[in-house]
């Protein structure tokens, strides 16, 4: 029994409330479908998993002073001997880079030397045979690297590997037909094959920004020492005894070789430092957004309360004579939420339009994604709820003006 | 009479907190919301070196070919080879110019009770320190002559000049830089443009300001390796001389050219110059180079963060609705007094008086939501990292200009939402209004 009518009609006369009231609703919608897309996507990007067991894991960064830049072999050897030593400590890897960290290399990877491009891009991880018991990595095929195979290398002369460990997502970009272990791939435009040796589940590139979004699992570890004189150590402590060698582990460094580095930002960090680092700034994205729509929808439910509660009180008087001529509560109460429902209706479909149009507009500006339409539909359907919740208190208000209000004046 | 409007709309608001808390909250989370996002904005987006950007160019030359760019449309590498830095300072087609990169350095304290540590540091040329005009506490930058001879010269920064000499001048001493001995030329006072332009690609824009500037050439001569990007379209070969003998981009360049007939002449020279590696067999496409100043050069290399411009907009959309949120209420309130406009109007009030009385009561809820604005962007701004990275977070601050931008935009915004209603409130006819009643 929808008395839409004369709530037309009766619309027609606050042409300006109603009109302020869609248009509220309408840039409410839109602009919360697209906070909440955002968030959703940010969100997804902070869920990733890197393929390591996280807890119990660190990392601490050095830099040799007054050695030359590519001869530090031996001190990095000495540092790994001494954090070995160290109670508390498991398991010790220097790498050039790990998952996260923010900087890292990256190559082009080919299954056919003489292929024009290159068929993959990988992130490209030199450590030995204790990375993969380091990260805590997954093996899904084949077999760890065996100390016989690691090289000692000049970052600025590495040799092409023989052997190399492949993550899941790589070995399936390079042989989607099957597996992948024992084939041989060609790392950058280099004409010697590396012959895969292991794959495991899960690596991730050291970088979370959108560009490598593309690639983002395809890792490849190659048995590598790099003789560099900038080092990051992974180190996996026994359960429990993190904190213990985040103390530890630096002093050791410097008492085995003072003429070192170690910066005092970010150069020592449990994972989840790490973690928390490299998200950061997705994390707040969506914690600002998230901020933004409660308030917008605090807002914009109040901003309705306001103009209700001003029409009833205007209407008193027309409220009266309909509750003498017969109309119940129940009459009343239902005509203010369909008239609210009617203008909730009109903003939603203006609304959902300028969702999808500001949506096409950052895609051309952000390089966003687009936006799915079940965020609209979630948005329409809290709109129009949240509309009906805010009229009803006035609404309320509205059936319990007494039949006896018509006879009076204002 | 102004006193007069502001007490009845005080006393007005009063009336019916509950509504004007709501609009002056609404205001000012519209507002706070705006200025926050806005400070990060105006932070990232500013111009570094206004006396200079458009006289500094960065030059950029494709030794890659078109095949390598596909994805870039087109565009040439970020950086260039340590081959064409070289040959353009060779040239010295420009007024000053500079190639330089982020150099490895870590400072050895002569006190033994002082562990290694690292500061920002950059090999570049003696032109830099005239051509980014960069100001001096004690002594001076190194000479040309120094370039040429590779002298081990250094200049260091304020705040490493506290640390190791206590604020003295250092003029003269040395200073060990990765094990080797640099003597101290000059002491750089404060300079800390904002954001770093001189080297956007491997800062992205903010970084601490640099602490060590040694002579570039000296930097190649001990084989100091970048702290930056190095990107290579093949692979360089083995060791430093294949390297920096390599097609892999790892400088940034630097050319300063005060009138545009210069800049037109530089891109000549540019284009002439890829045309000759061309000739001489090194590149195997037409010339394709580029020259863009320092406000393009930002432009182009997308400083102000996606995170600054969306949040920027997305509080701008929210402001908006916070306006026609008030709009409303506004509407309601005014018409709310019809009666009493119309016994005003009766006694003589002209329309212009009645516009007056109501538009100082939305400046004074706007006065109100910009206190209340006010003191949400102060929160917005302490929290600010929360969002951005530390580096561009710390720019963001509540100085007074942002105080007054925020009341500005509190009044203004509320005055501009306040004129349909005024209008209406306006057009309320007195007779009728006394008759109903």
């Amino acid at each position: 029994m929808l008395q839409i009518k004369p709530i037309l009609a009766a619309l027609k006369r606050h042409k300006a409330g109603t009109v302020l009231i869609a248009m509220q609703i309408a840039l409410t919608l839109a602009i919360v479908c697209n906070a909440i897309f955002i968030i959703h996507q940010r969100l997804d990007r902070v869920q990733r998993p890197t393929g390591m067991v996280e807890s119990d894991l660190m990392a601490i960064q050095t830099r040799f002073v007054g050695t030359e830049e590519t001869k530090a072999g031996p001190l990095v050897k000495a540092d790994l001997v001494a954090l070995r030593q160290l109670p508390g400590v498991q398991d010790v890897v220097a790498l050039n880079s790990y998952p996260l960290r923010g900087g890292g290399w990256s190559t082009g990877v080919r299954t056919d030397p003489d292929a024009k491009n290159s068929k993959g891009h990988t992130t490209q991880y030199f450590g030995d045979e204790h990375t993969l018991p380091t990260m805590a990595l997954k093996l899904i095929a084949g077999r760890n690297f065996r100390a016989d195979e690691i090289v000692e290398a000049d970052p600025q002369a590495v040799p092409d590997p023989a052997v190399i460990i492949v993550s899941k997502a790589l070995a399936e970009k390079m042989y989607p037909e099957g597996s992948a272990l024992g084939k041989v791939i060609y790392i950058g435009d280099s004409k010697s094959p590396s012959t895969i040796v292991g794959i495991v589940e899960r690596l991730q590139v050291p970088w979370n920004g959108t560009w490598s979004d593309s690639f983002y699992e395809n890792s490849l570890i190659q048995p590598v020492q790099l003789t560099s004189a900038f080092t990051n150590y992974l180190i996996r402590t026994k359960p429990g005894q993190l904190a213990d060698v985040l103390k530890a582990a630096p002093a050791a460094l410097v008492k085995t070789n003072r003429m070192r580095v170690i910066p005092s930002e970010r150069g020592v960090r449990s994972f989840a430092q790490v973690r928390e680092y490299a998200y950061k700034g997705d994390r707040g994205m969506a914690i600002l957004m998230g901020v933004v729509c409660l308030v917008l929808l605090g807002i914009t439910a109040a901003g309705i309360v306001g103009l209700t509660s001003f029409w009833v009180g205007q209407r008193r008087k027309q409220i009266g004579v309909r509750r003498a001529l017969g109309a119940t509560k129940h009459d009343i109460l239902s005509y203010f939420l369909t008239e609210n429902l009617l203008i909730g209706i009109a903003g939603v479909l203006i609304g959902a339009l300028l969702a999808v149009g500001m949506n096409l507009w950052l895609v051309t500006q952000f390089e966003m994604a687009r936006l799915s339409i079940v965020y609209v539909v979630v948005g329409v359907v809290t709109l129009l709820l949240l509309g009906q919740g805010a009229t009803l208190a006035p609404a309320m208000r509205a059936s319990r003006v007494s039949p006896v209000e018509a006879t009076r004046s204002v | 009479m102004f006193a007069y409007y502001l007490q009845l709309g005080l006393r007005s608001l009063r009336k019916n907190p509950l509504l004007t808390l709501l609009m002056v909250l609404a205001i000012g989370c519209g507002v706070a919301a705006s200025m926050t996002t806005y400070s990060v904005f105006r932070a990232t987006s500013n111009n570094p070196i206004p006396q200079k950007s458009s006289q500094l160019y960065v030059p950029q030359i494709d030794n890659w070919g078109p095949e390598a760019q596909q994805d870039n449309k087109g565009e040439p590498p970020n950086a260039i080879t340590y081959t064409d830095a070289i040959n353009l300072m060779r040239d010295k087609r420009a007024t000053r110019q500079t190639a330089l990169f982020p150099a490895a350095m870590s400072i050895v304290p002569a006190d033994p009770s002082m562990l290694p540590f690292r500061e920002t540091s950059y090999a570049w040329y003696a032109d830099a320190f005239p051509m980014f005009d960069i100001p001096f506490l004690y002594g001076h930058g190194w000479t040309a002559d120094e370039d040429a001879s590779h002298a081990a010269v250094a200049v260091i920064g304020k705040a490493l000049n506290d640390k190791l000499f206590d604020g003295a001048n250092s003029v003269g001493k040395n200073i060990n830089l990765n094990g080797r001995d640099y003597r101290i030329v000059g002491v750089s006072a404060k300079w800390n443009p904002e954001p770093v332009f001189y080297d956007v690609i491997n800062t992205n824009g903010f970084d601490d300001p640099i602490e060590v500037f040694i002579p570039f050439t000296r930097a190649v001569e001990v084989q100091t390796t970048t702290n930056g990007n190095n990107n290579c379209s093949k692979d360089p070969g083995k060791g430093w001389d294949a390297w920096i003998k390599s097609e892999c981009v790892w400088l940034g360049f630097w050319a300063e050219l005060p009138t545009t007939a210069q800049a037109d002449a530089y891109r000549q020279y540019l284009n002439g110059y890829a045309a000759e590696q061309q000739r001489s067999g090194r590149f195997h496409w037409a010339p394709n180079t580029r020259l863009r100043n320092v406000t393009e050069w930002l432009d182009y290399q997308k400083v102000v963060p996606q995170e600054a411009k969306v949040s920027l907009l997305v509080s701008l959309g929210f402001l908006l609705i916070c306006l026609v949120n008030t709009v409303g209420l506004l509407l309601a309130k005014f018409m709310k007094r019809a009666s009493e406009i119309g016994v005003r109007r009766a006694l003589g009030a002209t329309r212009k008086e009645i516009y007056l009385q109501f538009l100082i009561e939305a400046a004074a809820i706007g006065l109100a939501g910009g206190v209340v604005g006010l003191v949400l962007t102060g929160l917005g701004v302490m929290g600010i990292s929360l969002v951005f990275e530390p580096d561009i977070a710390k720019l963001a601050t509540l100085d007074a200009s942002l105080v007054l931008l925020t009341m500005l935009l509190a009044i203004l915004a509320t005055v501009l939402a306040a004129f349909y209603p005024t209008w209406r409130a306006a057009q309320v006819q007195p007779a009728w209004q006394l008759k109903s009643n």
